[in-house]
């Protein structure tokens, strides 16, 4: 059962993708409070990789270690650094733990190349992305909302979304 | 030549198909399926957005309502991902009473699959009728430990919400020595049809390669000719004790999916079997006495993930060091499961839509969330 | 009223049968209540219970589920109506033959429920459709759900013809359809105006809480409280929700309270 691990991988990408991989600079989840100490940052032991080439990396995972299932992708957005992040996450068939490949894009203009020509299961993960934070997936064949109503404008997932309701009384003190 | 024209049919949302609120955009040329758009949304409830307005534990609830055939199975995938998330760690008794009721979902859900899929094929309420008389049972089961019969709610980070009751083994055993003649009974009803067979062989095939770059999980998988079942590929809880089976199937059709699901529930009974052995010698209580439930993990991020009885489900979780997670994704199962339903259903006739889908077995409350 | 039908009950056991066409009707109505199969979510799981072999509805005469709405005069809301879904619930009501009722089933379909907040969710169904009977749980037990038809055989059992809202003189508010909402940028649009906007406060129900169900606007209504969207202006900072639903500081203050979680 083949058990590579975040560390094992950013050794591999750097050895034979050179120029892929990317400095992990921390993350804040927070903007700083007004008073007391804010929160420490996130820093994380994942390969980052360039947004622009993360086929050349999925692909690497799958053609060369052979972690062929494409398991989730997940959007996360970091709005105190202006950052999406998509994690990738890929599963050997054999099993074994997942592997983890991390991308940031800016948030003005989110775009990163469609992995849907290549692994047909990335498409609903990708159209739930374009739906709910609106990343344009470049190559995608079909990139339309899945969830919400095409007349509708804006991307709800998004932290800055406004929202109103009995949840949320209270959020802006 | 006669020219012939391709032809756009609508199925859904509401429509006799008892899968929820899911629609197909399906082009035809006669009678033969050309192309096939599923379009969702008609339960997109917001699920990750409230969750990051909740409490970890305030998502406990929320996850029943994920899948809500198989509530018990969500209540497992999260509470690891937060115990995974801030370290907590379960008594091994609690670990049994977890496995023992996620297996009894397994049985439950495979159990309603089965009704669904034959009422798609116009067998009406039959088949669904025996296996909800099943479930029934079993929701007693789930009734009596949780207090609730559909949305359990019965999972704490560090355990379980209480121990079981006193009567509970006893009525388990008496379910279990009830359960093989039942499977017998149901896998007569299908495999003896001559119907089911002619509807089901040879439809909606999915190849092995295919469904591995489809990213589909579960049954589908299996059904496919993949062994690939999370409880053996990366041993989560305490599945590692356990001798079980992973049933395959070998075209990838409907019919093989069938079989993967029955033998799956005689799968389980043996698992359930083994707790009932193990289960007295199991140590600690139903729940670590130091886990506090209003949790507030490190900063943070974790991905955990189970096979329910439709695939894999996951969670991934960052934590920004408060009482509410910072992001809450769902990896749901029949979600991904459906991708490849355009591809299984092209070439083959109008009618068979319904069975392939009812074969995927999908549940709105998870594919839209 | 008591009267009468005493004396109805005592001439029907001397064996001469008397009634009034109000009774006749209502007999026939409440005997043969067929059901719309309409599964939204969770609820709609218990809802097939009901109708299967423990709880067996057949035995009030209302197992026939009909797939179509042409064919149904009871529409069970079972589970979560979003803002996707929810002209389709509509226009399936406007399709139902009259005489037509409708059971909000669950916490979902009364009000949101658990996903009230959310920015996709109908904040009850009574929005845009009168209910003629609640039911409480999430999701209510089979059970629930049988009570909730005997409520409203009972309820038919007080009709009278003169009186209903499809019968009878004058302008009726169900005369016409329900109006279909459309999508729009912002949210739901009916006739072009937004009525649900998404991420919007709750909007007042035109049809709770009528007398015995007979006298509705049959028109949207928005609430007397001052609201602001910041989706709908940018120009327009929204300071406090709470200041929006003129709420006074005190009880803003401890409404903010109840929302705290102690230190783990």
């Amino acid at each position: 059962m083949p058990n590579l691990r975040a560390e094992d991988l950013r050794a591999l990408l750097g050895r034979d993708l050179p120029g892929l991989l990317q400095e992990a600079y921390p993350l804040h989840l927070a903007p700083p409070p007004a008073h007391g100490h804010a929160p420490p940052p996130f820093t994380t032991a994942d390969a980052l990789v360039d947004a622009d080439r993360i086929i050349e990396a999925a692909l690497y995972l799958r053609d060369t270690l052979g972690y062929a299932f494409l398991s989730d992708i997940c959007v996360v957005d970091y709005l105190a650094d202006g950052v999406f992040e998509l994690v990738y996450r890929f599963y050997h068939v054999e099993g074994g733990p997942s592997l983890a490949l991390k991308a940031r894009v800016p948030r003005e203009s989110p775009q990163v190349p469609s992995l849907t020509p290549h692994w047909p299961g990335a498409n609903f993960h990708e159209r739930e992305a374009f739906d709910l934070y609106g990343i344009t997936f470049v190559g995608h064949p079909f990139l339309r909302r899945i969830y919400m109503w095409d007349e509708f404008e804006g991307f709800p997932m998004r932290r800055d979304f406004p929202k109103q309701g009995d949840k949320y009384i209270g959020e802006e003190e | 030549m006669l020219k012939t024209e391709e032809l756009q049919i609508n199925i859904g949302p509401q429509h006799p198909s008892t899968h929820g609120v899911f629609r197909m955009l399906v082009t035809v040329d006669g009678e033969t399926i050309t192309d096939l758009k599923p379009v969702f949304g008609y339960l997109h409830r917001n699920h990750e957005q409230l969750a990051e307005m909740n409490t970890y534990q305030q998502n406990m609830p929320y996850t029943d309502r994920l899948d809500y055939f198989n509530a018990m199975a969500n209540n497992h995938a999260y509470a690891i991902a937060v115990e995974k998330l801030v370290g907590i760690e379960v008594p091994e008794r609690a670990e049994y009473i977890r496995v023992l009721m996620v297996e009894l979902t397994r049985i439950l859900n495979h159990a309603g699959a089965l009704g669904f899929l034959i009422n798609d094929m116009g067998a009406w309420q039959t088949q669904l009728a025996f296996g909800m008389r099943e479930r029934e049972k079993i929701l007693d089961l789930f009734e009596s430990a949780s207090g609730a019969r559909l949305m359990c709610n019965y999972f704490r980070f560090g355990g379980v919400a209480r121990d079981l009751p006193a009567d509970f083994m006893p009525r388990l055993k008496d379910l279990l020595l009830a359960m093989p003649g039942f499977v017998d009974e149901m896998e007569r009803l299908l495999r003896e049809n001559e119907i089911l067979l002619q509807r089901s062989e040879g439809i909606g095939i999915l190849p092995q390669e295919l469904a591995l770059a489809y990213s589909v999980t579960g049954p589908v998988l299996r059904g496919s000719g993949v062994a690939y079942d999370i409880r053996k590929a990366e041993p989560y809880s305490i599945y590692d004790r356990f001798d079980f089976d992973v049933p395959v199937g070998s075209v990838g059709d409907v019919y093989d999916r069938i079989l993967v699901r029955i033998e799956e529930m005689r799968q389980s009974k043996r698992i359930i079997e083994q707790i009932i052995e193990q289960l007295p010698d199991a140590q600690g209580g139903y729940m670590n006495p130091k886990a506090r439930q209003n949790v507030r993990p490190p900063v943070g991020d974790v991905y955990a993930r189970v096979e329910t009885p439709k695939g894999e489900l996951g969670f991934y979780l960052v934590s920004d060091g408060s009482t509410k997670p910072y992001r809450y994704k769902v990896r749901a199962p029949s979600f991904i499961n459906l991708t490849p339903l355009g591809d299984m259903c092209r070439g083959y006739k109008v009618a068979d839509v319904v069975v392939i889908l009812g074969s995927i077995d999908i549940v709105m409350g998870e594919v839209d969330r | 009223m008591a009267d009468v039908n005493n004396l109805q009950q005592d001439l029907e056991q001397q064996g001469i049968f008397l009634s009034t066409v109000n009774r006749f009707y209502n007999w026939g109505r409440r005997s043969s209540i067929w059901p719309m199969s309409f599964g939204l979510a969770c609820c709609a799981i218990e809802m097939m219970a009901f109708g299967l072999s423990r709880y067996d509805v057949a035995r009030f005469g209302a197992e026939l589920f009909r797939a179509s709405p042409r064919q149904s005069d009871l529409m069970i809301v079972a589970g979560t109506v979003t803002k996707k879904m929810l002209p389709q619930v509509v226009r399936l009501y406007n399709q139902m033959a009259e005489p037509r009722y409708v059971i909000s089933m669950g916490a979902c379909a009364t009000s949101g429920g658990p996903f009230r907040d959310g920015y996709n969710v109908v904040r009850g169904v009574d929005l845009f459709l009168p209910v003629d009977v609640y039911i409480p749980g999430c999701p209510p037990r089979p059970e629930a759900l049988m009570h909730a038809l005997i409520t409203l055989q009972e309820q038919i059992d007080g009709q009278k013809l003169g009186h209903l809202r499809w019968y009878g003189k004058g302008e009726k508010p169900q005369m016409h359809d329900f109006p279909v909402p459309t999508f729009g940028a912002m949210g739901l649009e009916v006739d072009g105006k937004l009525v649900d906007p998404v991420g919007g406060l709750p909007l007042l129900s035109p049809y709770t809480s009528p007398e015995n169900g007979e006298h509705k606007s049959g028109q949207l209504e928005h609430p007397q409280i001052a609201r602001r969207f910041p989706i709908m202006d940018p120009a327009i900072e929204l300071e406090s929700a709470l200041k929006a639903r003129g709420m006074s500081p005190e009880i803003a203050a401890n409404d903010l309270k109840r929302g705290e979680v102690s230190d783990a």
